[in-house]
């Protein structure tokens, strides 16, 4: 039996929402750069969902496209906080408070 | 409507025959330089910064000269399988973007010199993020404006914090791409759904896949609204522009330059494109929303920057404010609201890069002299520095006969046209608020004494101590936008002519 689009629609909205929750609440830039992986791959449940449900491969090839995109995410991202941690061993984003006003 | 914005075809495009490379040909060159300008510097380590700079104009204004070949491209309206336009809407864009990164290239060349940040990879990002800039102006299909988006955002985000030395640098950084990362999250998660709704990213696909859909529009207004929020991210429109005062502020500031004028462009070419286009038969749906963006954004942002006293962050907040103007033209989305956006996206670059160039110029070595009370008595100082940002501020006021206020009447104008008046009274009387914190600049420059406290001064400004500080380059970047806004004040036909043409999207 085929599962209907709706439970992977849910999972995926779920997922995204975790992550969303992610990056509001939490302090530390590697956890919140982990909240936004995890939405990258919510949308990337869908893409292939909708895919499946469409009968084409554009959502497949559009997750792909966006793995490889979070991967270089990854890339600069990392080296931004390893960069500022370095400075100021601390990857805790309240601790980021030189630029306000 | 549909046949003023543009022949929007039936369904998705599909590539038939040969691949046309001709008009991706601009972001080829761009690509192939910025490489060439990479490998130049990995083997001659023992660089030579001119010859980088030189190789880095060369190649924009190769990639200048080949887009304006296209502005006469007969060939079919989208090339290769649906995923690239080739209209004029793209080559006027890209000829505004390549002028805005020729600048900050003249003006990056003076700042890595005076701060002895001489390093290879900046023009190569400069390069990519030009080319990602550039190519977003011409998607014709969602994946294409997500690849762009991203290109280009994590260009600027390694950009902003090239100085990572100075911790404000690396702490704009790390804000810039937390919020950039998440919203682009966001954005991807609209692409997604706009595929779920009608089972296509492409553009025309989309429009016509919406047309006349009677059920249930939960996945499409779903889509429009998460994309909104996205736009609304990268052109930093309230309440999605906490990042930008923290980006601008941080950043080296001929990279704030770059990024307050281009980044703009190239992401308010994207949502024309998507919103007046490929969402157009959802335009009652989505216009509420964009309506309250723009008015939110026009109002925070100038009230928010009359309470600054960092001259960067002043300027941030009003380039906020200033994607609140053209958001009203986005909002109007007639012709004559595309015809005013585009004409606002031609001159705001202008107006703030030339202002931030001024304050590069103005700031010592190491990003002194960035607080307001160090322009009092700049006049004095030094009077061609302070005439060209008067003239930039009056602009950016949008006060006659600078283009900044045909800008403002045009965009006004389209909205009243489309019956928002409520919105173009919201944003005069914004204008009015923030005509306060330019003028306020300019009264300093122009009335009161330069502050003298002993030997601080030297130290605050950093001005004085270098006499030579406006080099020849950085003045030519900051008084060609000055000329432009003036000749766009006084003669704006040139523009709108050019506009006739250019304001017609077609894919």
């Amino acid at each position: 039996m085929r599962t209907p689009i709706s439970y992977f629609l849910l999972m995926s909205v779920l997922l995204f929402t975790i992550g969303t929750v992610g990056v509001l609440v939490r302090k530390n830039a590697l956890v919140i750069f982990m909240s936004v992986e995890l939405q990258l791959n919510a949308v990337n449940l869908a893409l292939v969902a909708f895919s499946r449900q469409h009968g084409n491969l554009t959502g497949q090839v559009l997750a792909f496209f966006s793995m490889v995109v979070a991967a270089a995410e990854v890339v600069v991202g990392l080296a931004i906080i390893v960069s500022l941690y370095r400075k100021r061993r601390s990857a805790n984003v309240d601790d980021a408070s030189l630029l306000r006003g | 409507m549909l046949s003023v914005l543009g022949q929007v075809s039936g369904g998705p495009a599909v590539a038939h025959g040969k691949l046309l490379f001709r008009p991706i040909g601009p972001e080829l060159i761009l690509v192939g330089v910025a490489l060439a300008v990479m490998l130049l510097d990995a083997g001659y380590p023992e660089r030579h910064h001119a010859t980088l700079a030189l190789l880095s104009l060369a190649g924009l204004a190769a990639a200048a000269a080949y887009s304006l070949s296209l502005w006469s491209w007969t060939g079919p309206t989208t090339v290769l399988g649906g995923m690239v336009a080739a209209d004029r809407f793209t080559v006027f864009f890209r000829l505004v973007i390549l002028g805005v990164a020729a600048l900050a290239v003249l003006l990056s060349y003076q700042y890595l010199e005076r701060a002895d940040e001489v390093r290879g990879e900046y023009y190569p990002l400069l390069l990519f993020a030009t080319a990602g800039m550039t190519l977003i102006t011409a998607a014709a299909d969602l994946i294409v404006v997500f690849l762009a988006l991203e290109v280009l955002s994590l260009s600027l985000y390694l950009l902003t914090g090239f100085s990572f030395r100075r911790l404000a640098s690396a702490e704009a950084s790390m804000k810039y791409f937390l919020l950039g990362a998440f919203s682009s999250a966001f954005f991807l998660y609209g692409i997604a759904l706009a595929y779920g709704a009608t089972g296509t990213t492409n553009l025309a696909g989309i429009a016509h896949g919406l047309t006349g859909q009677v059920g249930p529009l939960s996945l499409a207004l779903a889509a429009s609204g998460l994309l909104a929020v996205g736009f609304g991210f990268k052109v930093a429109a309230v309440p999605f522009h906490m990042w930008a005062p923290d980006a601008y502020q941080g950043a080296p500031t001929c990279v704030t330059a770059f990024m307050s004028a281009g980044t703009k462009v190239a992401a308010f070419a994207a949502f024309l494109r998507v919103f007046d286009v490929a969402f157009s038969p959802l335009i009652w749906d989505w216009k509420p929303f964009v309506w309250i963006l723009a008015a939110l954004t026009m109002v925070v942002g100038s009230v928010l920057a009359i309470a600054q006293s960092d001259v960067k962050r002043m300027l941030a907040y009003s380039s906020v404010a200033h994607a609140g103007f053209i958001l009203v033209g986005v909002t109007a989305a007639s012709h004559a609201g595309i015809q005013a956006a585009m004409f606002y996206l031609a001159v705001y670059p202008a107006m703030i890069l030339g202002a931030f160039g001024v304050v590069m110029v103005v700031s010592g070595r190491g990003e002194r002299g960035l607080t307001l009370s160090s322009y009092a008595g700049l006049a004095r100082r030094s009077p061609l520095v302070a005439a060209v940002l008067a003239l930039l501020l009056l602009s950016l006021a949008g006060i006659p006969p600078t283009a900044g206020f045909i800008a403002k009447v045009a965009v006004f104008t389209a909205a009243i046209q489309s019956g928002h008046w409520p919105l173009a009274l919201v944003g005069v009387l914004a204008s009015v608020v923030a005509a306060f914190f330019y003028l306020r600049v300019i009264v300093l420059m122009y009335m009161q004494e330069p502050v003298i406290a002993g030997g601080q001064r030297e130290a605050e400004t950093g001005f004085d101590a270098e006499p030579g500080a406006v080099g020849s380059l950085g003045f030519v970047a900051i008084a060609v936008p000055a000329l432009l806004t003036l000749i766009f004040g006084v003669f704006p036909g040139i523009l709108f002519g050019v506009l006739k043409s250019a304001s017609i999207i077609r894919f």
